[in-house]
């Protein structure tokens, strides 16, 4: 992975650099030391590590406006950074870069039960903010398999999803308003406690734009009140195609499930192995479908549901009869990545979206894959929208298993694409997908969202080499390419 | 009278954009037109009718997605899914009772980011659109998002152009989530609520998953075509459920329960009532046609305060939609639109005018003021995308 080239004035300045910085955030909030940087030389894809120029970790807005307004002057890039869950690089550190760490950022800002929503700082964790309001009934409803660890802050610059995404929407659809610094250092605000922002949607835009486009200082949410009953059904299929097919009647039966997971063999081998959690182990792919809501309607879908999955030909059925036996049978989905991790010294985590009914072909294609470069794969699947999980398992210590791995992945990836879907569903694109973009996008949609960076970090100082193969010069694409004054435009219908 | 063109193919479009960017021509970009009466008037070089760029391109109701060139009709749209039993969970308005139109495009649905009651349930046009191709402000056809739900694929330019009125470029197609009709809907009423604010909170803080939550003073609600809402001889405050029959039969009980403590009374509509009321209040159908119209979005336990404090000092009258959030004003003609005390009796959120002459459109803001920072970033943004400032030129600012 080829990362732009370390600026040579910028490294020769950092002592300087670093001496602003000690002036706009005093005390321990500036870390130059070399021992205390390796904690933030990568993120959750450790496959890459670099060591930061400087790491700073402001308390307030004030702070981080004047660290950008600063940096913006001397032409230092910055690399926001929440808690470094992130699977794609995207808080990759780079050698001449600050990296600006939200941690400090914890508060609870406000509760407004009457309007259904908190407010909070960044660096807040995604389960605290569900902790903060579960005391009344409430939850904040995305809930990515990290979210003891991961930051709000983290959440809206990824897009954050989870398993209850299918249900109730990404963090995209349960974000209400944010405030941020841009490069300038120019303090805004998106939204609040209002719906639709007003104007363009820029508060939408920024969702998910991987800390390109500002640093996020305050996040509103929109919060719910707890279902009265979930209950999760686990469901069995000697085959990949049979699991699919029952999630497809699922949804054309109209019903819209809290979540839909499945999994295939090697997956749940490993899971049932690291945690026992009631999956059956003579099953081609497993369904845990939860269905929430009120008793009398949980009771209704239950039915229906286990009538659909009879018809798709389960051959296991289990429906939950407590809550401790709904928790069991998600502890296996839940820990996912360390059972994994449990039988292969390495793994990598894709994250693709495909059309669903194309699950059968596109498992079919990856198993012939994995023969092909000698890598086993497991696969967990967010089946009801299509977000598609293969961990792909090597051994780092092994010459040239890691290429493999990347070369396997990256393969699953453009065949996401080839089936209609896209390179990510969730975890972003960052360094890791970076070069896979062109396999998706043409230059010219390239350059268009290129556009939007410009307006809000025209010298492409934050967290440059992230998600775009290469940056355009603003300036470049600002000029027009019109080729013609001439109006004839000979086959335009007119009136 | 403008010169019109109707592009039938992507290549048209890209033709007259370039002609118009070498030229610094503007061009009124339109569907049908019906929505014509939203945003500032826009003085057009020549007009860009997008509906012979017409039909459906892909629906798949198992994976729940549909596709369609911009300039198909929304009735298309509407009489496939109801094949299906789907619908646009959004609940776009239609332009009949704010603006006198029939007819619509899906291109401009998406555009002005439509939405109605279901928006404070399952969000606005924004949150449904998932991907789509346009011509770009120096003739560039690209395109952005996809077809599928969840994608982190790049910037969301997608949610960028959901509201952008066709000023950051002209849509060619788009693809969108589309959802299963509820089995069956509810309404549960109540009648003259002593505290309106109390009452849309309980409702919407309660467990029972509304799909939708407003208020309708008494004076409104005689104009409703629905006898129970017609003849209430109070206000009525509305909550909608949908779902499966048991579970609606829980929650509606629970509802009464809940609300009837509040107020004179409670009771419930079904289905076609339902479904008649919500069309009511999603449309805008309640105000006399030579009144102008705001529609103003603020945190809803603002909302009842703030409607009422209006309607007497300007003697308006409104509607209170997504549990109190939504504003729709009604107030007599003003040269001003009354816009300062509009916008001044907000301490955040936005007040949007809806419905006014293009000569009072022209200089009164109609969307809400930003601050310096975000105004000089939305130009920005608007300078980047339609750098030769063809597209709908002055129709958001
Ligand atoms: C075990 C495990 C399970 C996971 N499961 C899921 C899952 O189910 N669903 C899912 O969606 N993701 C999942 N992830 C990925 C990851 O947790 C998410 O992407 C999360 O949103 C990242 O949050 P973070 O605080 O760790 O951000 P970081 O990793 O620190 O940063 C992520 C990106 O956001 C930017 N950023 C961070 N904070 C800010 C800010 N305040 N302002 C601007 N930019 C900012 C960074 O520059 C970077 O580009 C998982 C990760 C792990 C390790």
């Amino acid at each position: 992975m080829k990362m732009p080239l370390p600026d040579r004035q910028i490294l020769a300045k950092r002592a300087q650099i670093v001496g602003r910085l000690r002036a706009l955030v005093p005390g321990e909030g500036v870390i130059a030391d070399e021992d205390e940087l390796r904690v933030f030389e990568c993120d959750g894809l450790m496959a890459y590590k670099q060591l930061p120029l400087v790491v700073v970790l402001p308390e307030t807005t004030a702070q981080v406006s004047a660290i950008l307004k600063t940096c913006h002057a001397l032409g230092v890039k910055i690399v926001p950074r929440g808690a470094g869950t992130g699977l794609s690089g995207g808080a990759l550190p780079l050698a001449d870069a600050v990296t600006l760490g939200l941690g400090k950022f914890k508060k609870i800002l406000d509760i407004d039960y009457a309007n259904r929503c908190a407010v909070v700082q960044p660096g807040v964790t995604n389960m605290a903010i569900t902790n903060a309001v579960a005391g009344e009934g409430y939850y904040y409803a995305p809930d990515p398999s990290s979210r003891i660890a991961c930051t709000i802050g983290g959440n809206v610059a990824e897009n954050a999803g989870g398993m209850h995404c299918l249900k109730y929407g990404l963090t995209t659809n349960n974000l209400l308003g944010v405030e941020m610094v841009l490069m300038n250092g120019e303090v805004i605000r998106l939204g609040g406690k209002h719906l639709d922002a007003g104007g363009l949607d820029l508060l939408g835009a920024i969702t998910g734009s991987e800390g390109l486009l500002g640093v996020i200082t305050e996040v509103t949410v929109r919060i719910l009140k707890k279902p009265a009953t979930q209950r999760a059904l686990l469901l069995g299929f000697d085959s990949v195609e049979a699991g699919g097919d029952c999630v497809a009647k699922i949804i054309a039966g109209g019903i819209v499930p809290g979540a839909m997971e499945m999994m295939d063999k090697m997956a749940i081998d490993a899971m049932q192995r690291f945690v026992d959690s009631g999956y059956p182990l003579d099953v081609e792919s497993l369904l845990v479908v939860e269905l929430d809501g009120p008793e009398a309607e949980v009771e209704y879908l239950t039915g229906r549901v286990e009538k659909i999955a009879s018809e798709a030909g389960s051959t296991f059925l289990r429906v939950s009869q407590s809550e401790a036996e709904r928790e069991q049978f998600w502890k296996g989905r839940m820990s996912a990545f360390p059972s994994v991790g449990r039988i292969s010294p390495d793994y990598m985590t894709m994250d693709g979206t495909i059309p669903r009914h194309r699950l059968p072909q596109v498992l079919a294609r990856m198993t012939e894959m994995s023969a092909k470069y000698g890598l086993r794969v497991a696969n967990v699947f967010h089946a009801g929208d299509g977000n598609l999980h293969p961990l792909v398992l090597f051994d780092a210590n092994k010459a040239g298993d890691l290429d493999k791995a990347e070369a396997f992945g990256a393969d699953i990836l453009k065949l996401c694409v080839e089936v209609g879907g896209v390179l990510s569903g969730e975890h972003g694109i960052g360094v890791e997908k970076r070069d896979l973009m062109g396999k998706m996008f043409t230059e010219v949609d390239l350059q268009q969202q290129q556009l939007l960076k410009c307006a809000f970090d025209q010298g492409g100082l934050l967290n440059p080499g992230k998600v775009y193969p290469t940056l355009h010069r603003c300036a470049e694409m600002g000029r027009l390419h019109v080729s013609g004054g001439r109006l004839p435009f000979p086959d335009i219908p007119r009136f | 009278m403008a010169e019109t063109f109707k592009p039938e193919t992507v290549n048209h479009i890209v033709e007259a954009t370039q002609w118009a960017a070498a030229n610094g021509m503007a061009l009124d970009i339109c569907g049908h037109g019906t929505k014509r009466g939203l945003g500032k008037p826009v003085q057009a070089d020549a007009v860009l009718d997008l509906s012979g760029l017409s039909g459906i391109t892909l629906y798949e109701p198992e994976e729940l997605v549909m596709s369609a060139r911009a300039g198909t009709p929304m009735a298309e749209i509407e009489a496939a899914l109801q094949e299906a039993n789907q619908m646009l969970a959004f609940e776009p308005w239609s332009p009949q009772f704010l603006y006198g139109q029939t007819g619509g495009t899906i291109g401009g649905v998406l555009a002005c980011n439509g939405s109605g009651p279901r928006r404070m349930q399952v969000g606005a046009a924004r949150d449904h659109m998932l991907g789509f191709n346009a011509v770009g402000g120096g003739g560039e056809v690209f395109k952005s998002g996809g077809r599928v739900v969840k994608n982190v694929t790049g910037f969301d330019l997608t949610k960028l152009m959901a509201g952008a009125m066709g000023t950051l470029g002209v849509l060619t197609d788009v693809s969108f989530k589309v959802l299963p009709r509820p089995e069956k809907a509810r309404t549960v009423l109540l009648f003259g609520a002593v505290d309106v604010s109390q009452a849309l909170i309980k409702a919407q803080c309660s467990e029972h998953e509304l799909s939708a939550c407003a208020h309708l003073p008494q004076v409104l609600a005689m104009r409703s075509s629905v006898d129970f809402v017609k003849n209430a001889g109070a206000s009525v405050t509305a909550v909608r459920i949908e779902g499966p029959a048991p579970s609606l039969a829980v929650r509606c009980a629970a509802l009464r329960e809940l609300l009837a403590p509040l107020g004179a009374g409670v009771d419930e509509l079904h289905t076609v009532n339902t479904e008649t009321l919500w069309a009511e209040i999603r449309d805008v159908q309640y105000f006399d046609a030579t009144k102008q119209i705001w529609r103003i979005s603020v945190a809803p336990s603002e909302g009842p305060a703030i409607a009422v404090g209006l309607a007497d000092r300007l003697g308006g009258e409104y509607v209170l939609d997504w549990a109190g959030g939504l504003i729709w004003l009604a107030v007599d003609p003003a040269d001003d639109a009354h816009v300062n005390s509009v916008r001044g009796a907000l301490a955040s959120g936005h007040a949007t005018l809806m419905r006014a002459t293009q000569a009072v459109r022209r200089h009164v803001p109609v969307f809400q003021p930003q601050t310096d920072a975000l105004t000089a970033l939305t130009a920005r943004v608007r300078e980047n995308y339609d750098p030769a400032g063809i597209f709908n030129p002055g129709r958001m600012v």
